[in-house]
């Protein structure tokens, strides 16, 4: 690597440095945006006792459904984990912790974490099974709970296109979470379907500017889709 | 005759209004797109990162990337916008979405509302939810009057763990329309040829029912 070309070329590369234990943000709704082959490389690699932060944690076979079938996931952080077999079975048997967090405020948690900001206040859980234990506090005539933001160790992240700088640009609603993630890992990692030179991107346009991003990989992705609906043409 | 979840969708409808930003839930929430009433424009917020939802997509249309909070393949609406999970939920929080439909378990007389979480079943998350409720003003529970076994779902207080608390002003069940408010339900519409009996007898919380109950009617 040399100044501010962020690419590399394997995917072993890539998630190097990752070890047993430590924290991975990552982006993604569903199978949608997310970082289907880093997630593979982490299956490759056999890191265990992860803990995962994910809206949700993929399908039996895909996405980050397959970091259960060698029980490399110690804890998963998550706002609906309810598509995955093995999930549910590892769940039921305690082999797998799951700290529910609603999808807003794990995207604020993650936010916040990429921002400097240690917690926040927000109304969402109050007086819910999210609220207990945590601090409430009043303003304006109504409470809200703190919530504390979220870092990683690495931050895996699905983009579009990436310049060579890892200026980040996100296609349709793959975005979703992919962009609090890129902010918030000590190694934030991109793969993208394409990576073009630095000012072929609008600047203007760019979602994920590249201070936050340590790696960029060129990949191939199958993007499989959980729920096909159409109408009739 | 009970509501038909067409006819749920049908009634929550006649709520649009000209120019309203709307979250629609999973379920009869979703069939609420159906109706929109003629004439007025309003545009859809799915909280993975859309707002101007369009229908779904044909098979020549189909794109990987462009799915709702449903996980359902859709098309985006002329003039959408496409944005990340947190700006979603700013919108959502900060109280921009003019009306959010969604379903539940229970519903109490304080405006408690549970929906996520059955202890002893498996608990798959609460998603969006508890953001959407937290943050709306102007919320539609659509749910079944009562359970299979006739147990009432609208309730003096909430059996189940709570998705929000004090949040829900207004209920359309399979029988009635309702309003919540000073810690009772008041019977607005009744389900054509459902009686006030049936609904009094299947309404556990305190509720209020003026002298003239209308019934719905459906074109």
């Amino acid at each position: 690597m040399s100044g501010f070309n962020k690419v590399v070329n394997s995917y072993e590369e890539a998630m190097a440095g990752l070890e047993d234990g430590m924290t991975v943000i990552a982006g993604g709704f569903g199978l949608c945006g997310i970082p289907e082959n880093l997630i593979k490389q982490i299956r490759t690699m056999g890191t265990k006792d992860l803990t995962i932060v994910s809206n949700n944690c993929g399908i039996d076979g895909f996405g980050l459904g397959i970091l259960l079938v060698d029980r490399q996931i110690k804890k998963m952080i998550s706002s609906y984990v309810g598509e995955n077999a093995l999930f549910e079975q590892q769940l039921l048997a305690g082999e797998l912790e799951v700290e529910l967090t609603p999808q807003g405020t794990l995207a604020e948690k993650m936010r916040a974490g990429g921002a400097g900001i240690p917690a926040f206040y927000t109304a969402t859980g109050y007086g819910t099974p999210v609220g207990d234990g945590k601090e409430v506090r009043e303003f304006n005539g109504r409470h809200y709970i703190m919530e504390e933001s979220i870092t990683g160790d690495f931050a895996i992240v699905k983009g579009w296109k990436a310049d060579t700088y890892g200026n980040v640009v996100y296609r349709d609603t793959a975005q979703n979470f992919n962009p609090m993630a890129a902010t918030a890992g000590k190694i934030t990692v991109v793969e993208v379907e394409e990576i073009v030179e630095p000012g072929e991107l609008n600047p203007s346009e760019i979602h994920t500017p590249g201070i936050y991003v340590n790696r960029v990989i060129k990949g191939t992705f199958e993007k499989r889709i959980e729920q096909r609906t159409v109408r009739q043409g | 005759m009970a509501l038909s979840r067409e006819q749920m969708a049908q009634r929550v409808a006649r709520e649009l209004q000209d120019g309203f930003y709307v979250n629609l839930g999973i379920g009869i929430p979703t069939l609420v797109a159906n109706y929109v009433p003629a004439g007025i424009e309003v545009m859809l917020q799915s909280e993975n990162g859309l707002l101007g939802m369009g229908p779904f997509p044909t098979e020549d249309e189909i794109d990987a990337d462009m799915i709702n909070a449903g996980k359902q393949t859709v098309t985006a609406a002329t003039g959408a916008s496409i944005f990340s999970s947190a700006e979603s939920f700013a919108m959502i929080r900060g109280g921009h979405v003019d009306l959010t439909v969604l379903g539940a378990f229970e519903v109490d007389v304080n405006g408690n509302i549970a929906s996520w979480m059955i202890p002893g079943k498996l608990i798959k998350g609460m998603g969006g939810a508890m953001d959407l409720v937290a943050g709306a003003d102007n919320i539609i529970v659509t749910m079944t009057h009562a359970s299979k076994h006739g147990e009432s779902k609208l309730l003096t207080e909430c059996s189940l763990p709570l998705t929000g608390r004090g949040c829900i002003k207004k209920v359309l069940t399979d029988l009635a329309y309702l309003e919540i408010e000073d810690g009772a339900f008041h019977l607005k519409e009744r389900a054509p040829g459902v009686s006030v009996e049936e609904i009094i007898e299947k309404t556990e919380g305190k509720l209020i029912v003026p002298d003239n109950v209308p019934e719905m009617t459906f074109a």
